[in-house]
């Protein structure tokens, strides 16, 4: 099963049909699931014959360049994208259906500066937002955002206008959102993305305390992967129209990566931060693989 | 001199003239209930349009309202009807070409001047009396008759029923579209019923302040309030508050004078607003001084263990706190 690469030179190899998890997990019922998974548009395939479960409690990081449908699989699992073939079950049923169970944290984007929210209120939005009618027991939901904001340690904040609040006060803001669904299952788009070093620790840290506590299977879009590298169990490496699913140990490999890209690629590891870099540049290292492609 | 003294008293005479002013006030018993009830839906509507960034399309809805107006003051069809069908379906399409912000403001340009112009048409064809004509610009208070009172506060009971069973969903929509939508919402349709509330507001506008004066009671009163608190609740309390103080004010005062209702809506609403934004203007000031003095408490904090691996590539993703 040979993936379509439209525009690549050299195919990269064939996906490894790897639907194992974790020994430890094996006998539970995956929280994600994707059969003969395949996502097009139009001629340019992203990934196709993707096979993958993710089980219970579960770290996933989803890697690879801009434009190999990263953020695209994760709009397959929130069910606002559909497969061009294959199936794909969250949670046990429909990504739409368990839209409502998961916890999704967006990258950060700044909210208008006028927006009529607090940072209590956006948290409540995330309780009981998507309910219809108007609030009738605020009480009980302002306990409950309470606890939130306790949880992320934004409780300092909690009357301040959204608009005003910096990239790294938000994304605390949109995890205790995403926690108050209690999900079984966490999906994280580009979360840590512009924030500064201290924040990626705080809210990568927030993330991976849900799935020690509540066994939340978490599934991570990222474009760099050290922020989360000590929480990640496997990864799938999107590139090309192509992939592979493994352990970092697996994936993140000088060969498994030129196999995967069709060119000389090598992976650094200094301080236990792993680095991804072109070698034909080799004056140029990078710690993002998307740099490295043309 | 003396000529600019007699100017100036014909001009509060015709401003502020308050004889008969009981027997007036029975006249325009029922054009005051309408206010009032405008004045609700207004406070209300326009706290989600300026939350959904549409204040353009607020005006061009309205041109379409005109429109449809004047069309049936043409045809001698009822006028309510006619700017309802004309705003109502300028919301739709607005509604159905997935109107938000940036490109959909070259589209609300595009569609306006085409609606005041169709309105003009009908208009200078429309050989009735003209004072009707230049009501569906300006307002008008006299003129509300009992069976308009009563479309009215239906239809706005109606606006502000479905208001209150999406309120939730709306107002997530409304501030936070990509979140909602990831939790499965339907912004879309959320998008599109709005759009139907909205031109039905308009529409019930248009009948009082007015074409051309819309904003001054969909846009003026939420943004008063916006610039004096940030709780969503505050918010819509505030923005009622202002409006009818605006519509009741308005007609109040309008009943004095022999020029139309606008320019006593217009004034109190800009006034109201300014004020608003002195309040914020003050406010800002000493607040930011408050969070630069809590900023560099902060500044000194460690920024975490993994800062410490001097690659370079780290610096390229941080991004200073403020």
């Amino acid at each position: 099963m040979q993936p379509a690469t439209p525009r690549t030179g050299p195919a990269g190899p064939g996906p490894q049909n790897d639907a194992a998890a974790p020994a430890t997990a094996a006998d539970a019922a995956p929280a994600i699931s994707l059969r003969d998974a395949e996502l097009a548009f139009g001629d340019r395939v992203l990934w196709s014959g993707l096979n993958l479960d993710v089980a219970p409690g579960e770290y996933l990081a989803v890697l690879g360049a801009n434009g190999t449908g990263k953020t695209s699989f994760l709009k397959v699992l929130l069910g606002l994208l559909p497969l061009t073939s294959g199936t794909v079950s969250v949670a046990g049923t429909r990504p739409r259906v368990a839209a409502a169970h998961v916890g999704y944290v967006p990258q950060q984007r700044g909210f208008p500066a006028r927006t009529p929210l607090r940072a209590k209120d956006l948290v409540a939005q995330g309780v009981d937002g998507h309910r219809w009618g108007v609030r009738l027991h605020p009480r009980r939901v302002n306990r409950r955002v309470a606890e939130l904001l306790e949880r992320v340690g934004a409780t300092e904040y909690a009357d301040a206008p959204v608009g005003l609040l910096s990239g790294g006060e938000q994304q605390r803001l949109r995890v205790a959102q995403a926690l108050a669904a209690d999900p079984s299952v966490m999906l994280c788009d580009e979360a840590l993305l512009s924030l500064d070093l201290h924040h990626q620790h705080v809210v990568s840290e927030l993330v991976h305390e849900q799935r020690e506590r509540h066994g939340s299977t978490v599934v991570f879009v990222t474009h760099d992967v050290n922020p989360i590298i000590d929480h990640v169990d496997r990864i799938l490496y999107l590139a090309n129209g192509s992939f592979r699913i493994g352990t970092p140990d697996e994936v993140l490999r000088s060969d498994v990566l030129s196999q995967l890209y069709g060119t000389d690629i090598e992976v650094l590891r200094s301080n236990g931060r792993i680095l991804v870099a072109g070698r034909s540049d080799s004056t140029h290292h990078t710690d993002s693989p998307e740099e490295i492609i043309p | 001199m003396i000529l600019a003294e007699i100017d100036w008293s014909s001009f509060l005479s015709s401003v502020f003239v308050f004889d008969d002013y009981g027997e007036l006030f029975v006249l325009v018993r029922n054009s005051l209930w309408a206010g009032a009830v405008l004045g609700l839906v207004g406070g209300v509507v326009g706290t989600f349009v300026m939350m959904r960034d549409l204040a353009f399309a607020v005006h061009g809805i309205a041109e379409l309202s005109f429109a449809g107006a004047a069309a049936a003051l043409l045809i001698g069809a009822d006028v309510i009807t006619g700017s309802l069908v004309g705003s109502v379906l300028a919301a739709l399409i607005m509604g159905f070409t997935g109107l938000h912000a940036r490109e959909g403001n070259s589209f609300v340009g595009v569609l306006m001047p085409f609606g005041l112009g169709l309105g003009i048409l009908f208009l200078s064809l429309y050989e009735g009396r003209s004072s009707n004509k230049f009501s569906l610009l300006t307002g008008q208070i006299v003129s509300v008759s009992s069976l308009q009172l009563t479309s009215m506060v239906v239809l706005s009971v109606l606006v502000l029923a479905v208001l209150v069973a999406v309120w939730r969903p709306l107002t997530f929509a409304s501030t936070d579209p990509f979140v909602a939508r990831a939790k499965g919402l339907p912004v879309r349709g959320l998008s599109i019923l709005f759009m139907v509330l909205l031109g039905v507001s308009v529409a019930l506008s248009v009948q009082i302040v007015g074409a051309l004066l819309v904003l001054a009671l969909l846009i003026t009163p939420a943004a008063a309030a916006m610039n004096l608190t940030s709780s969503p609740g505050r918010t819509v309390v505030l923005s009622v508050l202002f409006a009818e103080l605006a519509m009741v004010g308005g007609i109040l005062l309008a009943l004095g004078g022999n020029i139309p209702i606008s320019p006593y809506v217009t004034t109190i609403s800009f006034a109201l607003w300014l004020v608003s934004r002195v309040v914020r203007a003050v406010r800002e000031r000493s607040a930011s001084y408050r969070r630069a003095v809590t900023a560099t408490a902060t500044t000194t904090t460690p920024r975490g263990a993994v800062a410490a691996d001097g690659t370079g590539a780290a610096t390229a993703s941080s991004t200073p706190a403020p």
